[in-house]
């Protein structure tokens, strides 16, 4: 279970670049549970996935994590609870090392590195075996660099990377943002997969009105650093892309009426 | 011949200083010159224990005490950092602390060439994780990191040498134990005919030896780089994003693997004052360049890719290029002008690849031209 407590990030606090990233923001995630976030470009989607991550720390309230309160813990500390797949599939892999290296790596997260070989070969083989149920063709190129594959095979082994130690909470941030259609649906069909399998509480950041309205359980909404719809159960299933679209149109319309505000003000300042 | 010899053991001894220089440039991609001074304290670390008296063992007490709390120290602060209880990281800090503190005493109580080495690298070894230390923990930039102790080496050197040069004639060496076994193995000869060449039973004894060091030394590097920490710390230059997310401290990998690359560069220090029987604190000026250039050769000779080939061509183009220079030196150039020969060869070796698709690139546009024209 994952509980965020009213948490707050201010970049560059105190100058004029001062950013109000989060304002407060809590929510209650179950065990289990698959939860997308969507909004707008600035809403905080991002800064919510890296504030739980372990990016930075939080300036103001708690996150609890498997009922461990991780807020304090650095990043690489969080990483024994968190999978992560990121939106870029470069960051997510050592391009310049082979497909069994980085999965070799990804099978011992969280644990200390010693001296022991990194690929024994029993470890090759169950590699070989898990890669050959992504379906991607990988199973005998394992030798090969892995920056020498597409952007769609690299975010799947990302994704079997995240996932090969069962995490306590799987974070996709946009993570087929930068896919073309046919790999994004092909990532996102692996995703669902692994997630309904393994039963992984996951946190999944995205875009896709398509994505959003019709994966996950749960659908939180975020403008300007809180969190400004909460969709659970029936609710969500109900929601339909046009749906979606129609609460943008929403927050767009008062974000133009926040600047009509703001420069009536200007002017009668003036 | 010996001029031969002797150039193919310099190269043998230098190329763990490009062994070393891989690591921080290659596997790290981190600009480190702390390698300039590194060399040097390895060279003057290791001649000191060399021509001093041994300390009695009393008065090694003291300092053994302070490296032993010094070790514990740091190490718990590592532990501290990953999050570990006290009770599981207490016993390892207790063998560490004791084990550096053993290595003090049987450092200042005995002069023996091999203790004198593995002292000498492992000065480098703590030259390396000060600059990683100033990286990783003080956010200073990697470049500036290198500056700085390279900087304060300078004047570490000079108190550790305690003059700018110091002979190591008459004093027993490495190269003093090869020689020996080598006129015990060849029955006391001291020259030997090959071909048609007569070579020195010394030149050759002290070739053997390099040899069969660096190619232990590649092998362990090789191992090293296959194990888990290897695999963890090859992937931390090459994505530390995707490292940190899979569980790993990013800036204690990195103090471990300029710790690792200037204990390399300080060996070759060792080695290189012993075989040419003396230490100055200028010797290690432009040093850097000369491992990155070995490098850049080696990566010519065997192209990028697998890592034992990388490794391989590292040394292989130490040992090309020292023969380089011994020929240039031979055909008459000024010994003065070795730091910008050595400088021009680099860049040569830089622009040569491009140049090369550049030549590649044009021929394939003439031609295309032609067959449009047809």
């Amino acid at each position: 279970m994952l509980e965020i407590g009213n948490i707050s990030k201010t970049f560059h606090p105190h100058t004029p670049n001062e950013v109000r990233a989060l304002r407060g923001v809590s929510l209650t995630i179950p065990a289990g549970s698959f939860v997308i976030v969507i909004g707008t470009n600035g809403s905080g989607k991002s800064t919510l996935l890296n504030a739980v991550a372990g990016t930075f720390f939080v300036d103001d309230g708690t996150i609890r994590l498997a009922d461990q309160d991780v807020t304090r813990w650095p990043e690489h500390l969080r990483a024994k609870l968190i999978g992560r797949v990121f939106q870029n599939p470069f960051s997510g892999t050592a391009a310049n090392m082979t497909i069994a290296e980085n999965l070799a790596l990804a099978t011992r997260r969280g644990c200390s590195r010693g001296l022991n070989w990194a690929l024994r070969p029993s470890l090759k083989s169950e590699i070989r075996d898990r890669v050959r149920q992504l379906n991607l063709g990988l199973e005998d190129r394992l030798d090969n660099a892995i920056g020498s594959l597409s952007g769609g095979q690299r975010q799947a082994l990302t994704l079997l990377m995240a996932t090969w130690r069962r995490p306590e909470l799987l974070l996709l941030d946009e993570h087929t943002a930068a896919l073309d259609p046919k790999s994004a649906d092909q990532v996102i069909a692996l995703s669902e997969q692994i997630i309904t399998r393994e039963k992984l509480t996951t946190l999944m950041v995205t875009h896709s009105m398509q994505q959003a309205a019709y994966l996950g359980d749960r659908l939180v909404m975020m403008h300007r650093g809180r969190v400004i719809h909460d969709d659970t159960g029936v609710h969500k299933q109900r929601l339909r892309p046009d749906d979606l679209l129609a609460r943008f149109e929403a927050v767009r319309r008062g974000e133009l009426v926040d600047e009509s505000v703001a420069e009536m003000i200007g002017a009668l300042y003036v | 011949m010996s001029a031969l010899l002797s150039a193919l053991t310099m190269g043998l001894i230098l190329s763990l200083l490009a062994l070393g220089v891989f690591i921080s440039f290659r596997v790290f991609a981190f600009p480190d010159i702390t390698v300039d001074g590194s060399i040097t304290l390895g060279a003057c670390v290791s001649s000191v224990l060399l021509v001093t008296e041994p300390t009695p063992l009393v008065r090694t007490l003291p300092w053994a005490v302070a490296a032993g709390i010094a070790a514990a120290a740091g190490l718990a602060y590592l532990f501290i950092a990953e999050g570990k209880a006290l009770r599981t990281f207490l016993p390892r800090v207790l063998a560490v602390a004791v084990f550096v503190a053993g290595f003090v005493v049987l450092v200042l109580c005995f002069r023996n060439p091999v203790v004198a080495t593995i002292a000498g690298a492992a000065g480098g070894l703590l030259a390396g994780m000060t600059t990683g230390i100033l990286h990783a923990k003080f956010r200073i930039h990697g470049l500036v990191s290198g500056i700085l102790v390279m900087t304060a080496l300078y004047s570490v050197n000079l108190h550790v040498l305690g003059k700018s040069n110091v002979s190591l004639q008459s004093a027993t060496t490495l190269s003093t134990y090869t020689n020996d076994v080598g006129s015990r193995l060849l029955g006391g000869e001291t020259t030997l005919h090959i071909f048609r060449w007569e070579a020195a039973t010394n030149d050759l004894s002290m070739l053997v030896f390099s040899f069969v060091f660096i190619i232990l030394c590649g092998a362990a590097l090789y191992a090293f780089f296959r194990t888990d920490l290897g695999t963890a710390m090859r992937a931390t230059g090459d994505s530390p994003q995707m490292i940190c997310a899979l569980g790993t401290n990013v800036g204690n990998m990195m103090v471990m693997g300029l710790a690792l690359s200037n204990g390399l560069v300080a060996l070759s220090g060792s080695l290189l004052a012993q075989y040419q029987g003396s230490a100055d604190v200028q010797m290690g000026i432009g040093m850097v360049v000369l491992g990155l250039a070995s490098i850049i050769l080696g990566e010519a000779l065997v192209g990028p890719g697998h890592l034992g080939l990388t490794l391989a061509g590292a040394v292989m183009g130490s040992i090309l290029f020292r023969l380089l220079l011994a020929i240039a030196l031979r055909a008459g150039l000024d010994p003065v002008d070795l730091k910008i020969i050595t400088a021009g060869a680099l860049f040569l070796a830089l622009v040569f690849p491009q140049a090369l698709a550049l030549v590649k690139g044009w021929g394939r546009r003439a031609a295309s031209k032609e067959v449009r024209h047809a």
